[in-house]
C-alpha cells in the first residue's frame, strides 16, 4: 500500500495539522517507509487471538462521585492563551 | 572529604543525616556544576534560587526522617511541577506553568527532595536521541557531538555529568534504559502500574512508566522506593505491596534461572555487544545462577506493533493541544484554521509524523487492519514472556543494539532511529520491569549496557541480579569534563 499526497492531505485534515505541499511530499515518503516496516505484521495469523487492550489486569476501582476541587476557576484559566477571566476564548464560531 | 558531586546518592543521604555536610553545601555544589555545564544543554528550566532557599530552610530546621533529606534533584521535563514551567520539550507548551504536581514528583518532595530544575527531553518523549526537542540537542558527557540517547536525554546527560545525584525519566519504549545505556548509567523501567502516571505529560498511556535513573544500583533501589506508590488519581495504578527495595537489596543470585532469548542476537550487532552479553552470562553462572536458553518467537514483531500502538495513543492524547485551554496559540481565520495552524506551528516534525500515523491507523477502514491487528500481536508478545517465565526467574539481554551515535547521524531516516529500541520495546508492550546497567565499553570507549527483565512486580529480583552483575563488572565511566572550559 502506498500513502499518496491525497491521503497525506486527508490525514492532515483529520489530525487538524495544516501542512504545506513541500512538507507533504517528504511526509508521504516517511510514512511510506514506516508503513512498509509496520506491514510486517501481516505475516502473522491472528484470527483467533484476543486483542490486548490493557496491560494492567486490574478491575477499575469505584469511588464516590464527590467534588474534590473547589474554586479552581483561576487555576484552570491561568494557562489559557487568551481569556477574559471567566471563559476560554475562541475565534467566532456562530455568525 | 571527596568532592560532593562525586558522592553517590546514598552517600549524600548518609552524610546529610550524620550532619557531615549541609544541604546548602550539597545543593550549591550541584548548582555550581550545572552552571558550568550549559554546553551540554541538559536543562530546559532552572530552579536554582528556589532550591537554594529550600536547602537553607532545611539546614535551619532539618528533618532527617526522610529518604531524601533535602537532596537536590533535577527531573525530566515531562513531569508537571507546580509553579515550575513544564514544557515536554515542545514549543506548544513553551510557557506552560502547571498549577498542580505530578504524583511522582510529589513523592520526591514528600521524602524531602528538592527540585533544582527540569531536564531536556525529546518532544513529548518521542525520540531516541533527544534531537526532537524544541529546546535543542543535548550533548552526551562521554564525548562531544554524541547523542545522550532519548527520550530522557537531558536526564541521562545531567546524571552522567554529575549535575544531579540522581534523576527520574519516563519510558514508553526504552526512553529510560536506552539513554542510561548510552551514558554509562543505571536506568529502571518499573512494571506498568508501579509508578503513578498522574501529572506526567501523556504520550502513549498503555505504555508510559516513570522510573529512576541513577549512578548505581543501590541508588536506583532507593529512588524506586521513593517514587513507586499506589495512586487513586491514576486508574491504571496497581495496589500491590511495594518492597523495601533498598533494605532488601542483596547480591545473592544463587539458584536463579536466567533466560537468554536467542531472538535478541540480531544481524549486524557489534561484536563487543555479543561479548558483553556473554560476560554477563558468565558472571551469573560464576555466582551460582543458571543460564537457560529461551524462546521469544514474536520479538521481531514488537517494533512494528509499537509503531502502531504508541502513535495511535499519542494521536488521541495530543488532541488536547488545540490552542484553547493552555499552550501556544496561532492566529487563524476561524476556529478550525486556528486549530490547524496552532498544531502545525506548535508541534515538531517527529510529533506530527506520529500523530498522523496514529490518526491513520485509527481511521475508518484501517482500524482493524492496523490497530486491532497490533493489539492482537501485543497479546502474542506478552504470551511469549508468560511462557518464558514458566522456566526462568529473569531474562538477560543487551540494552541496545549499538552504542551512542553522533548527533545528526540518524535524523533523516525515522526507521533506522526506531531500530534503537529493538531490545527495550517488547518489555513495554508486555508491561514488565527492566533495568539497564552499564557493563562495558565499545572500541571507541563508549558505554554499553546490559538489560535484566523481570516478571511483573518483581523489581526486587532484577535489582538484586543487577547488583550482582554491577559488583562483578566494576564499570568505570570515562568522563573528562571536556565541556567545562
Amino acid at each position: 500500500m502506498t500513502i499518496d499526497l491525497k491521503t497525506v492531505k486527508h490525514i492532515s485534515k483529520l489530525s487538524r495539522i495544516s501542512i504545506d505541499d513541500n512538507k507533504a511530499k517528504k511526509l508521504s515518503d516517511d510514512l511510506n517507509s514506516i508503513f512498509k516496516f509496520i506491514e510486517k505484521l501481516e505475516e502473522l495469523d491472528t484470527e483467533k487471538i484476543e486483542p490486548l487492550t490493557s496491560i494492567a489486569e486490574t478491575n477499575l476501582k469505584l469511588r464516590k462521585d464527590e467534588i474534590k476541587s473547589k474554586n479552581i476557576r483561576e487555576d484552570i484559566l491561568k494557562n489559557s492563551p487568551e481569556d477574559n477571566k471567566d471563559f476560554f476564548v475562541v475565534p467566532k464560531v456562530v455568525e | 572529604m571527596s568532592n560532593i558531586i562525586d558522592l553517590k546518592l546514598f552517600e549524600l543521604v548518609e552524610k546529610i543525616k550524620k550532619k557531615e555536610i549541609s544541604s546548602t553545601e550539597v545543593t550549591k555544589a550541584f548548582i555550581d556544576r550545572s552552571q558550568k555545564s550549559k554546553k551540554l544543554n541538559s536543562y530546559i528550566t532552572e530552579n536554582f534560587e528556589n532550591a537554594l532557599q529550600k536547602a537553607k530552610q532545611f539546614d535551619e530546621k532539618p528533618d532527617f526522617n526522610k529518604k531524601l533529606p533535602s537532596i537536590p534533584l533535577a527531573v525530566k521535563d515531562l513531569f508537571c511541577t507546580k509553579n515550575i514551567r513544564t514544557t515536554a520539550g515542545s514549543k506548544i507548551l513553551e510557557n506552560f506553568i502547571p498549577t498542580y504536581e505530578s504524583t511522582v514528583t510529589q513523592n520526591i518532595l514528600n521524602e524531602g527532595g528538592i527540585i533544582i530544575g527540569k531536564l531536556n527531553c525529546d518532544e513529548f518523549a518521542m525520540g531516541s536521541s533527544n534531537e526532537t526537542s524544541f529546546f535543542g540537542n543535548v550533548q552526551n558527557p562521554i564525548s562531544e557531538n554524541l547523542v545522550p540517547g532519548g527520550s530522557s536525554g537531558g536526564s541521562s546527560s545531567a546524571l552522567a555529568a554529575k549535575l544531579t545525584p540522581a534523576t527520574i525519566g519516563t519510558d514508553t519504549g526504552g526512553s529510560i534504559r536506552q539513554p542510561a545505556s548510552f551514558t554509562g548509567t543505571v536506568g529502571l523501567k518499573p512494571t506498568y502500574g508501579s509508578c503513578s502516571r498522574y501529572g506526567i505529560v501523556a504520550f502513549a498511556s498503555s505504555l508510559d512508566q516513570a522510573g529512576p535513573m541513577t549512578q548505581n544500583v543501590k541508588d536506583c533501589a532507593l529512588m524506586l522506593e521513593v517514587i513507586s506508590s499506589y495512586d487513586n488519581k491514576d486508574s491504571t495504578s496497581v495496589d500491590f505491596k511495594r518492597g523495601q527495595y533498598l533494605k532488601d537489596l542483596n547480591e545473592n543470585i544463587k539458584g536463579k534461572k536466567i533466560g537468554i532469548p536467542k531472538q535478541y542476537r540480531v544481524d549486524g550487532m557489534p561484536k563487543e555487544i555479543d561479548e558483553l552479553w556473554k560476560k554477563g552470562m558468565k558472571i551469573i553462572e560464576d555466582n551460582g545462577g543458571e543460564i537457560i536458553e529461551i524462546n521469544l518467537p514474536n520479538t521481531n514483531y514488537a517494533l512494528p506493533t509499537y509503531y502502531i500502538v504508541a502513535p495511535a495513543e499519542a494521536s488521541s492524547n495530543l488532541a488536547r493541544y488545540d490552542g484553547v485551554k493552555y499552550g501556544f496559540r496561532s492566529k487563524g481565520e476561524n476556529l478550525i484554521d486556528m486549530y490547524e495552524k496552532t498544531r502545525s506551528e506548535g508541534f515538531g516534525d517527529e510529533v506530527k509524523r506520529r500523530i498522523m500515523i496514529g490518526t491513520y491507523v485509527l481511521s475508518s477502514g484501517y482500524y482493524d487492519a492496523y490497530y486491532l491487528k497490533a493489539q492482537k500481536v501485543r497479546r502474542l508478545i506478552k504470551n511469549d514472556f508468560d511462557e518464558a517465565y514458566k522456566k526462568v526467574d529473569a531474562i538477560l539481554t543487551p540494552s541496545t543494539p549499538s552504542s551512542a551515535f553522533k548527533i545528526g547521524e540518524k535524523t533523516n531516516d525515522p526507521v533506522s532511529m526506531y531500530l534503537n529500541d529493538i531490545f527495550t520495546v517488547p518489555i513495554n508492550l508486555a508491561g514488565l520491569p527492566a533495568i539497564s546497567i552499564p557493563a562495558g565499553h565499545d572500541k571507541s570507549g563508549y558505554p554499553l549496557g546490559l538489560q535484566v527483565i523481570g516478571k511483573a512486580f518483581d523489581e526486587q529480583n532484577i535489582l538484586n541480579i543487577a547488583y550482582s552483575i554491577e559488583k562483578n563488572i566494576n564499570f568505570k565511566n570515562n568522563i573528562n569534563d571536556w565541556w567545562i572550559n
